[in-house]
């Protein structure tokens, strides 16, 4: 578990941090936590020529208000954002879909932006960020631009991020007080889901008023339930009245087949997690 | 030394305390060395070119690039090292006529798995040598692989062309031919007239052993004896092996097992690693080291498991079993191991297990196949044992709607029957199953769990209950050597120990048997402060290196504290009786006269006394000692078993089985073991834990997958799935203390009675949750997609059981890893955030 030999650079600025990008040709690898750097390197799946660590700019790590958006810093660990108070009032879904990553090392060590970026199908942080109409705002050396979630996830571990490019913060649109469940379903307790659902909504006296709901590990990138939302619009909390109005969430989709299953196990899950996850967040 | 007090005359404490353990302090806190801790000057590294063939061809091997690459000093091929070394040694041969190809170090013409080593660089670091692996070019024809177990018992093609089979061996146990039974088939034909005949076929799957601490090895050839440091269980056995594979002689060699971080029988072997890196030290003079990665020790240390079970259970339609026939195939993967061949045939004597069967046979064929080979894993032939007979039983119950606590009682050995020679002709020395099983029905809260099993059953519950039972037992303490001889086991079963009494009073124990994690240096110190009465803390435990340890059989099959300890307790018991002559010379009085307790000689009817402190002094200074005594009380015993040890006890498992998902959860697990007298509880505990797990993990979780072309599928811990605590309930353990007979302690072995139990205990529950569904079988692991599966088929109509998992849907798809093939990755975290 040796990597090949490469040169680090920890920049303590963005500015640094592009400049060096810019600096290093194509063959370098943004480091942002190394949960799933590392093993890649360590693998030697990957032989970057140069790391660049971001783990030493500080103001690329943290959750602030910004108006109606909950600012994110990419660097923030996952366990800050998990607890964090804001979080969990402006955006529950996150914190309830962050505690589920991985185990307690990951979770202090991994960052959201890291994850996001590094966009594993299997991860655990796509489909909320997607439930939850969030930005992302990247930078590079000509400036900062803000890519919509349906468009920043584009394929199998690929994102809207092009070469010398950094995600800086996931702006996520207040949800104030929406209630919110992350139904993952996985065999052991650090694994990656073998499908999951991300809902959060709204609910008066026992009716659903509004829900977003978005599917992890369902395809190569997240998937957001469109029709299942506006299924659930209007609709009594109940057992009947949820599985009846996300029947269809699986119709479609085009999920892995792997040793946790395949397909149609997938397709089948997805259905029967997703009314568990509704009822859940309704509570 | 002064004289001891009062207190430390009070009846022996020690045996049955809860110590803390001594070695652990060193263990959390990191500070120990393993061996790849171990750094020498000048040491070089060593990196392994490893064939990603399961089968092939080596046409040609390309060096001159990795020759070339900075800080290599060499690079060796399968050619080069040959002629210094014989076939890698196989310590068991089942039958006169047994097959087995040769087994080198390194391939030299041909690989039989992939993971095999076909050249191997030396380099001054090991980032040098990883890099300079991949410089080395080898040129593959690809010959077909051998790859299902069941299409290769019927061959060819065939794993070793050369060999013109498959079958290594096929091994035979039968109860009539015996003695000590009658026939099975007359058994198994009268019960398809009058009784009930249950036929089954279990599948046991391939487990990766997966300890802590990858396999690493250091050699040091500079001095007159050249030294091995292995992160092995077997240091003794490893150092007369490598002697004899090669050609050094043994007083030559010194081999050292530092702190191990683990085993589970996977460093029970002599390994290509190790003969390798004791080669090329040897050739270019100076120190080397080998460390496996994760992937390496995934891919290429020893398997375990893997066997198909056909078997046929026959009894009365009261429930009395009357006959059980066994017909195994056994994968030995591509080469055999130390004890790779014996494996299955441990498993031989443990089928019939705590029940009267009154007719056994028992067939083994040992298979090779071109995956990677196998051999000992905790339990090794046991647990597939018990799993087929305690699985059967269920079955039985289910056939005859009755309960299976019930079933087991009608047939099981009773307490007064014991001792009980078994129909594969063990001698039980004592048990009671009874205590156990009632002890267990009481903590789990047997009834009331099946009233709810029977609410969930009629209100169609989505998630319904169910209950596994396991009344197991085993054979371990391995192991009386004339039963070895019997085997044609390759050497004896015995172990050493030696007590040496230090001036100062305190005592130094040495003992053959060589920890990996099991707690020997506080288990054996509570014997001898017993045995001694000395102070806990004045007990010091050396092991494992064979400078200091110079006899022994090392650590496996539940062996350590039923025959090490017994050793510990007779080189202790020569102390006391050298110490009880000098004793009597020094206070002038009869040896007959003498009592020792609580450390202390003292004279009958009078208050003079000599705490045996003072008696190591006293021969240490050598000044009065009795005509033509040898000035020392240091003492060394080797001990050979008279009979194996049979631990037992009744698991019981309480599973639910989400049937929408097809999930599985362990909602309650209770356990009482009979391990006889306890030494250290908390130790005890710990194996019982740890034991479940990896039993339960069997059950539910871990399985070696290969694809169609031999690669290992589950290569890293992202496919293996190893559970942690956060994946199991609290356990609810307690224990019945039968004392075994056929030792002086009165113990028996735990290491692997957790693993051997809990297997069948858990499936049996999963069956049972969903049995009146209608599914009969599933196959392990009982994946959440399996389940489903199962409860799907059932709904269509079909067999309601599983096959394993199609490797052509698995093979090349591991997005859900979250670790990616280079083709994938230009993106890994990477331009990103």
């Amino acid at each position: 578990m040796i990597p090949a030999a490469f040169d680090y650079h920890a920049p303590t600025s963005v500015e640094e941090a592009l400049r060096l990008l810019a600096e290093s040709g194509d063959d370098v690898k943004v480091l942002a936590g190394g949960q799933s750097l590392l093993p890649v390197l360590k693998l030697r799946l990957a032989a970057p020529e140069v790391v660049v660590d971001l783990g030493r700019i500080d103001a690329l790590r943290g959750v602030r208000e910004d108006g109606e958006a909950l600012v994110i810093g990419a660097m923030t660990p996952h366990h800050e954002v998990a607890s964090d108070p804001l979080v969990q009032q402006h955006a529950l879904l996150l914190r309830e879909a962050t505690r589920t990553v991985a185990d307690p090392q990951v979770r202090h060590r991994g960052t959201f932006g890291g994850a996001l970026a590094h966009a594993d199908p299997a991860g655990d942080l796509l489909a909320p960020c997607l439930a939850l109409d969030a930005e992302f705002v990247i930078a590079g050396q000509g400036g900062t631009r803000t890519v919509a979630a349906a468009d920043f996830f584009q394929d199998y571990f690929t994102t809207a991020i092009d070469d010398g490019e950094i995600l800086t913060e996931v702006r996520v649109p207040k949800h104030t007080g929406w209630r919110a469940h992350y139904e993952k379903f996985s065999r052991v307790a650090q694994q990656w889901s073998i499908v999951a659902i991300a809902v959060t909504l709204r609910s008066e006296g026992g009716t659903i008023s509004e829900a977003r709901v978005a599917l992890t590990n369902m395809g190569t990138v997240p998937i957001r339930a469109t029709a299942a939302e506006q299924a659930l619009a209007g609709v009594a909390a109940t057992p009947e009245a949820v599985a009846q109005a996300v029947a269809g969430i699986a119709e479609g989709t085009e999920p892995p087949s792997d040793l946790n299953g395949d397909a149609d196990y997938r397709r089948h899950l997805a259905t029967v997690l997703a009314r568990r996850a509704v009822l859940a967040a309704a509570g | 030394m002064t004289a001891v007090d009062e207190t430390t005359t009070a009846p022996a404490a020690e045996i049955g305390s809860p110590r803390k353990r001594k070695e652990d302090q060193r263990l959390i806190t990191g500070r120990t060395r393993y061996t790849d801790n171990i750094t020498l000057p000048g040491m070089l590294h060593l990196g392994m070119v490893r064939s990603p063939l399961a089968h092939a061809t080596i046409t040609g091997i390309h060096t001159d690039d990795a020759k070339a690459s900075p800080g290599v000093v060499a690079v060796y091929t399968g050619a080069d090292l040959a002629a210094a070394h014989g076939s890698l040694p196989n310590a068991w041969p089942v039958t006169p006529d047994q097959k087995a190809p040769e087994h080198h170090a390194v391939a030299v013409d041909r690989v039989a798995f992939a993971g095999e080593i076909v050249a191997v660089v030396v380099a001054r670091s090991p980032r040098e040598a990883r890099d300079a692996t991949e410089l080395v070019e080898v040129d593959y024809d690809d010959l077909e692989p051998v790859l299902d177990l069941e299409a290769a018992a019927a061959g060819p093609p065939y794993a070793h062309p050369d060999l013109g089979t498959n079958e290594s061996a096929t091994w035979i146990f039968d109860s009539a031919e015996a003695g000590t039974g009658s026939d099975v088939e007359a058994a198994i034909d009268q019960a398809r007239g009058d009784g009930v005949v249950i036929e089954r076929t279990y599948r046991q799957q391939r487990l990766i052993p997966a300890f802590m601490e990858p396999r690493s090895t250091v050699v040091d050839p500079t001095s007159e004896q050249i030294t091995m440091w292995s992160a092995t269980q077997v240091p003794h056995i490893l150092r007369l092996m490598l002697a004899l594979t090669c050609n050094i002689s043994e007083s030559k060699l010194r081999v050292i097992a530092p702190d191990v971080g683990g085993g589970f029988g996977g460093k029970l072997q002599v390994t290509p690693e190790e003969v390798t890196t004791l080669l090329v030290a040897n050739r270019l003079g100076k120190p080397v080291k080998y460390t496996e990665t994760r992937s390496e020790s995934l891919v290429a240390g020893h398997h375990g498991r893997d066997q198909v079970q056909r078997l046929t259970l026959s009894a009365t339609k009261e429930g009395i079993v009357t006959g059980l026939k066994v017909d195994l195939l056994a994968n030995m993967g591509a080469y055999l191991g130390l004890v790779t061949s014996g494996v299955p045939v441990l498993g031989a004597f443990m089928y019939n297990s705590i029940y009267k069967f009154p007719a056994y046979r028992f067939t083994c064929h040992n298979i090779f196949t071109n995956l990677t080979w196998t051999d000992a894993y905790r339990g090794a032939g046991r647990p597939e044992a018990t799993f087929a007979i305690e699985r059967l039983m269920d079955d039985l119950a289910a056939e005859l709607q009755m309960d299976p606590i019930e079933l087991r009682r009608k047939n099981w050995i009773r307490h007064e029957e014991f001792p009980f020679t078994t129909v594969a002709g063990l001698e039980y020395d004592s048990g009671n199953y009874e205590a156990a099983t009632d002890k267990a029905l009481e903590l789990f809260g047997y009834d009331e769990l099946r009233s709810e099993q029977q609410r969930r059953r009629e209100s169609n519950d989505p998630v319904q209950l169910g209950i596994g039972t396991s009344t197991f037992t085993e054979m371990c303490g391995l192991a009386p050597s004339r039963v070895l001889g019997s085997l044609a086991y390759g050497a004896g079963g015995w172990e050493n120990a030696q007590v040496r009494m230090l001036p100062s009073g305190k005592v130094e124990v040495v003992t053959g048997a060589s920890a990996h994690g099991q707690g020997h240096e506080t288990a054996w110190s509570q014997i001898v402060a017993d045995r001694l009465g000395v102070a806990f803390e004045d007990v010091e435990v050396l092991h494992g290196d064979t400078q200091v340890s110079v006899k022994g059989l090392d650590t496996y099959g539940s062996r350590s504290l039923s025959v090490g300890g017994i050793a510990v307790v007779k080189a202790a018991d020569k102390v006391i009786e050298k110490a009880r002559h000098v004793a009597a010379h020094l206070m002038e009085a009869s040896e007959d006269d003498l009592e020792f307790s609580g450390g202390r000689f003292s004279v009958k009817g009078t208050d003079k006394g000599m705490a045996i402190g003072e008696i190591a002094l006293a021969v240490f200074a050598a000044h009065n000692l009795p005509d033509g005594m040898e000035p020392t009380l240091d003492s060394d015993a080797t001990y050979d078993p008279v009979n194996f040890s049979f631990p037992h006890g009744t698991h019981l498992a309480a599973m639910e089985v989400d049937t929408e998902t097809g999930a599985v959860k362990l909602r309650k697990y209770v356990c009482v073991d009979d391990v006889g007298i306890v030494v250290n509880p908390l130790i005890v505990e710990g194996q019982v834990h740890g034991g479940l797990v990896q039993g339960i993990a069997q059950a539910l979780f871990e399985e070696a997958v290969y694809d169609d072309q031999g690669t290992l599928v589950t290569g890293s811990f992202v496919d293996y799935l190893v559970p942690s605590a956060a994946d199991v309930p609290d356990f609810i353990t307690d224990r019945t203390e039968t004392p075994s007979t056929t030792n002086p302690l009165g113990v028996k072995g735990v290491g692997e009675a957790g693993t051997i139990a809990s297997t069948p205990a858990i499936v049996n529950g999963v069956l049972d949750a969903i049995r009146h569904l209608g599914v009969q079988d599933l196959t392990m692991p009982c994946t959440p997609s399996r389940v489903w599966q199962a409860l799907q088929s059932r709904e269509q109509g079909e067999p309601a059981s599983v096959q394993p998992t199609n490797p052509e849907q698995t093979s090349g798809n591991l997005n859900s890893s979250g670790v990616i093939s280079p083709e994938q990755g230009p993106r890994t975290e990477g331009g990103a955030s």
